[in-house]
């Protein structure tokens, strides 16, 4: 894993998480090079979110170290913090986003607050990034709860790319898409990753996504990962929760929809 | 950086604007061109443009966008008119934000600032009257929720009710009954100042037994219940309006009216007049123990006057109320909370005018029952 030449935008080592003592991960180790979409799969409850979580910073690990751009996040200073944050986006499984603030505004959020843009540049970068998602330009306008549920994922995608950072965290982007709009999305973080050499960390359940987008897959399991490599590899795993995920009805019918 | 930041400059070539860019253009370094290339593209609408980006160090996104809007405010793309020099990621980057240059929205749009101040009143008047025919309802829904489930005593929901009963009834004994020891010592020593002038200080008694038991007790426990569980109630039942939770008990077939509101309302409507049985108890003790401690009546003689001077009514008096206040409060919290929309700052007014509400509609109650009491001699 380690003998790759880039170098890992994220290194997780020994993770160990639990809630109370419902231990999550265990001696999880992962690492996610820079320039790649990283895959992350698993059953439900398997921890793919908290394991998101636990890499920005959002559930401290009861051991083990979590290292992003090369810096222990948990052990970082106040600064070196705020300037990790800068360059990440996240989309949460939920959107996340501002409830009294209008999409637009969402967007607009971290462009102030980091940037410290204003104004017609501000609203232009936020039409670009909420156009570009997907979503038409009257919905700048509304207000979170106004969204339906695709919409409100696109609309957090949106927030998550406003300051066009080097690593995005996308859980279940693409879950509650329709197809086409799916389909697009892949093809928008492939055009992203190829022209600003994003690195993605996506949680995700679409075989399709995995397919179209992923360079290489890690699979979360018995507290966790289970097989970690391109998906070529990871499909020949012998693993029964493998096996049924990619030889399912499911997974064939993505298989052939990739070599048609 | 300084030198390296976003920087461009203007070149006419046989007829042909050209515009070399060059530096670093990231968001980041926008904000200080961003004005310049506007007043740029306003004045050269129509012309020809070449923009040489070769010189460009680093691009983004919104690098890209306002490249690509100052391009398209100038002109359209023809034979003449071309982004040079970008090597391919750059490319891509123009390219893939080419088709999603239009405007958007940022907020709803209201017309100008008077037509909406008519707005706002008008939709504040009708909010203000339907808010008033909702609640209406509302108290009617609940009573005949009381009513079903009295008929149908299995869907009364008793976990709930004695949670509520502990929740915003037990826990805040501690709270009120020192708030109604303080107000009634504070009572007793206004009144022993200056009934002391008219040689007068046994009147103290009366005093401190009329004020606490018909007014203070009960006032205070009421306004205190408002503050705490009132809030609360619509804090909880509004959360869980956003989460779409109603929504969904509603199609699971459960009637939020009997498994939120009606608990709520019986457990404050049951647990406030105990507490403004404490409320008074400890009211009148507060009374006794300054009316012993700084002036000459001893405890015995307080105990003695009070049972002589007080007639149970004033007890009652003050009691009567508390179950009409625990209704109101209880009411207006739950109201309140159902009435929460979409954001979190909805949930904020919503509260805000819980408490506000409901402390104003006791006060009414308790000014309508002084009144009555008044024409009754009671
Ligand atoms: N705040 C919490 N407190 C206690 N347990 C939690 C908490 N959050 C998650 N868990 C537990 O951690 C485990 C992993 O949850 P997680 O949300 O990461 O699942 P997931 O892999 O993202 O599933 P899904 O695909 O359904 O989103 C689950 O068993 C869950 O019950
Ligand atoms: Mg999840």
């Amino acid at each position: 894993m380690d003998k790759s030449a880039k170098p890992n935008v994220i290194e997780v080592r020994d993770l160990r998480t639990q809630f109370d003592d419902v231990v999550v991960h265990n001696d999880l180790d992962l690492d996610v090079h820079s320039g790649e979409i990283m895959g992350v799969v698993g059953g439900s409850g398997t921890g793919k979110s908290v394991l998101m979580r636990a890499i920005i910073g959002l559930k401290r690990p009861s051991n083990g170290t979590v290292r992003v751009f090369g810096d222990e996040f948990y052990e970082a200073d106040e600064k070196t913090r705020l300037s990790i944050e800068r360059r990440w986006g996240v989309l949460f499984q939920g959107g996340a986003l501002f409830s009294s603030l209008t999409v637009a505004q969402n967007v607009m959020a971290p462009i102030r607050e980091h940037l410290h843009v204003e104004g017609e540049l501000a609203q232009d970068m936020a039409a670009l990034k909420i156009s570009m998602v997907g979503l038409p330009p009257d919905a700048g306008a509304k207000y979170p709860s106004e969204l339906s549920g695709g919409m409100k994922k696109r609309a957090g995608l949106a927030r998550a790319l406003a300051l066009d950072p080097e690593l995005v965290f996308l859980d279940e982007p693409t879950a509650g898409l329709d197809p086409i709009g799916a389909a697009k999305f892949d093809e928008l973080i492939i055009n992203l990753k190829e022209s600003l050499g994003l690195t993605v960390f996506m949680v995700t359940h679409d075989l399709d996504t995995l397919h179209a987008a992923c360079d290489r897959v890690a699979v979360l399991a018995e507290k966790h990962v289970i097989e970690c490599g391109p998906l070529e590899e990871v499909r020949r795993a012998d693993h029964p929760w493998i096996n049924e995920y990619f030889s399912g009805p499911r997974g064939r019918a993505a298989l052939v929809a990739k070599a048609s | 950086m300084a030198e390296s930041a976003a920087h461009f400059d203007i070149d006419v070539d046989g007829g042909v604007l050209k515009l070399v860019a060059s530096g670093d253009w990231r968001a980041r370094f926008l904000k200080q061109i961003d004005n310049r290339l506007r007043d740029f593209a306003d004045d050269s609408v129509g012309r020809d443009l070449v923009i040489d980006v070769s010189g460009v160090e680093r691009l983004d996104t919104a690098g890209a966008m306002v490249l690509q809007r100052t391009f398209f405010a100038c002109t359209q793309r023809t034979e003449n008119s071309r982004i040079i020099g970008a090597n391919d990621a750059h490319g891509a980057l123009l390219a893939q934000v080419e088709n999603h240059l239009a405007p958007c929205h940022v907020s709803p749009v209201h017309p100008n600032a008077f037509m909406e101040m008519l707005r706002r009143l008008g939709v504040g008047t009708m909010d203000a009257i339907n808010a008033m025919l909702e609640l209406m309802s509302f108290i009617g829904q609940t009573l005949f929720t009381a009513w079903r489930v009295l008929t149908r005593p299995s869907h009364f929901r008793w976990t709930s009710t004695v949670h509520h009963m502990e929740e915003a009834g037990l826990n805040a004994i501690p709270i009120i009954g020192l708030m109604s020891f303080l107000i009634g010592a504070v009572v007793a020593f206004m009144g022993a100042k200056i009934l002391r002038l008219f040689n007068a200080d046994i009147f103290t008694v009366e005093l401190v037994g009329i004020a606490v038991l018909r007014e203070f007790g009960v006032l205070l426990t009421a306004i205190l219940i408002a503050g705490r569980s009132g809030s609360a109630f619509t804090a909880q039942i509004g959360s869980m309006k956003i989460r779409e939770e109603i929504d969904a008990m509603r199609v699971l077939g459960i009637d939020p009216m009997e498994a939120l509101v009606l608990p709520r309302v019986v457990a404050l409507v049951i647990m406030l007049p105990a507490i403004a049985f404490i409320a008074a108890v400890l009211g009148v003790t507060g009374g006794a123990l300054v009316a012993a401690g700084a002036m000459d009546i001893s405890l015995a003689l307080f105990a003695a006057r009070f049972q002589e001077t007080i007639i149970i009514n004033h007890f009652w008096a003050g009691l009567i109320k508390a179950p009409f206040f625990a209704f109101v409060i209880g009411v207006i919290g739950c109201f309140q909370g159902m009435e929460v929309e979409g954001s979190s700052e909805s949930l904020g007014q919503r509260t805000t005018l819980s408490v506000v509400q409901s402390l104003f509609l006791v006060i009414v109650i308790d000014a309508f029952f002084a009144m009555f009491y008044l024409e009754i001699d009671f």
